[in-house]
């Protein structure tokens, strides 16, 4: 995403991840839209946060009606609920035909469900879980080619 | 017909002794082990304790061989996805959603549920019928939108009131299918007298409909 070309996201959920993310968009000079359903989640966004917040229900239409998400270039959903996202996620892609639609997925085990429903899902545990890992396994490489003699 | 409900409480126990006392087979997911537990106390069908939007729940409540999936569960995103799995990984043939927000009939119905059902709109049409806030009220669209069923009040001073439904000679693609009068429903054959005060269930194509209603309300 080219920093010069600023496009207008929608950003459903503004927990950890989905206010890490706003903050991150909004910065580059992205136009954000944040939608939570509660008015404290918007606590957490940074000072300098100039985007538009919406206190409300994602899966409720007319939310995401008032959201433009017909305009929208990019739309984000983060909650913890995986229905949500998915309900979030294929009512932007099918409905208001966004032409980019990203999905947490929150529950590891919900990842084949994403795929089915054609939803581009991107799952926080399985990407720290593989850090983890691979960080270790590195390590314990080194320690066998130590360990030889 | 092997019916599979997902949800709880009261709605669901009801519907399912419904269902049993019509000779179907019933099956209820719910994800609150206390509230499976009070079901299965009550009912006599198999209760899958699980989360109803995920894929080994459904199987093990044999959502492979079900005719039916009713997903009835307070959220409707959690019923979007019960249906839409039920239709996509098990063939279900028939899927219903019960939703909150009435304009999600339509967003589901665009997601490729079979149906989904507003309790809300359902509820707020009975209220208006039995009210009459309004002497014309849309009851449904069926036949695929193309077909409204249409209820409409007499008044004195409408110009069909005191006549024979052989006087009035409707157009050809609209019925009067029923007369509520006095609280008793009444089929019309073409002697039938309209009177003031009667409730008409109308049905019409769209190009009659407006023509109609004028014809029947004066207004």
């Amino acid at each position: 995403m080219s920093p010069q070309q600023s496009l207008f996201i929608v950003v459903v959920g503004c927990g950890r991840l989905g206010s890490y993310i706003v903050d991150r968009l909004s910065f580059y000079g992205h136009y954000l839209v944040v939608i939570d359903i509660n008015a404290s989640a918007f606590d957490v966004l940074s000072s300098q946060f100039s985007g538009f917040q919406i206190e409300g229900d994602a899966t409720e239409y007319a939310v995401l009606k008032r959201a433009k998400l017909e305009n929208a270039d990019l739309v984000i959903a983060t909650t913890e609920r995986d229905n949500v996202n998915l309900m979030v996620a294929q009512i932007a892609k099918k409905i208001f035909k966004v032409p980019q639609v990203m999905a947490r997925v929150f529950d590891p085990k919900r990842a084949q469900v994403y795929r089915d429903f054609g939803i581009e899902g991107i799952c926080p545990i399985t990407i720290a879980g593989d850090a983890f890992l691979s960080s270790y396994l590195k390590e314990s490489v080194i320690l066998t080619e130590e360990g030889v003699p | 017909m092997n019916i599979l409900i997902v949800g709880g409480e009261k709605l669901v126990y009801f519907l399912s002794r419904l269902f049993f006392s019509k000779g179907h087979t019933v099956t209820v997911i719910n994800r609150d082990r206390r509230e499976c537990t009070r079901l299965a106390r009550r009912l006599k069908g198999t209760i899958v304790h699980g989360d109803g939007s995920d894929l080994i729940a459904l199987e093990e409540a044999g959502a492979r061989s079900a005719d039916a999936v009713l997903a009835a569960t307070p959220n409707d995103e959690d019923n979007l996805v019960i249906c839409q799995l039920a239709s996509l990984h098990f063939a279900v043939p028939r899927t219903l959603a019960l939703v909150n927000d009435p304009d999600n009939e339509e967003v589901f119905q665009k997601l490729q549920i079979t149906s989904a059902l507003s309790v809300t709109r359902l509820l707020a049409g009975l209220i208006e019928q039995t009210t009459e806030f309004d002497d014309v009220i849309n009851l449904f669209p069926a036949g695929e939108g193309k077909l409204n069923i249409t209820q409409v009040s007499l008044k004195e001073t409408s110009p069909v009131a005191g006549k024979t439904l052989m006087e009035i000679a409707l157009p050809e693609s609209s019925l009067i299918a029923s007369i509520m009068r006095n609280g008793e429903p009444i089929v019309p054959r073409g002697p039938t007298e309209l009177l003031a005060g009667d409730r008409l269930i109308l049905i019409t194509l769209p190009k009659s409909h407006g023509s109609v209603l004028k014809r029947l309300t004066g207004g």
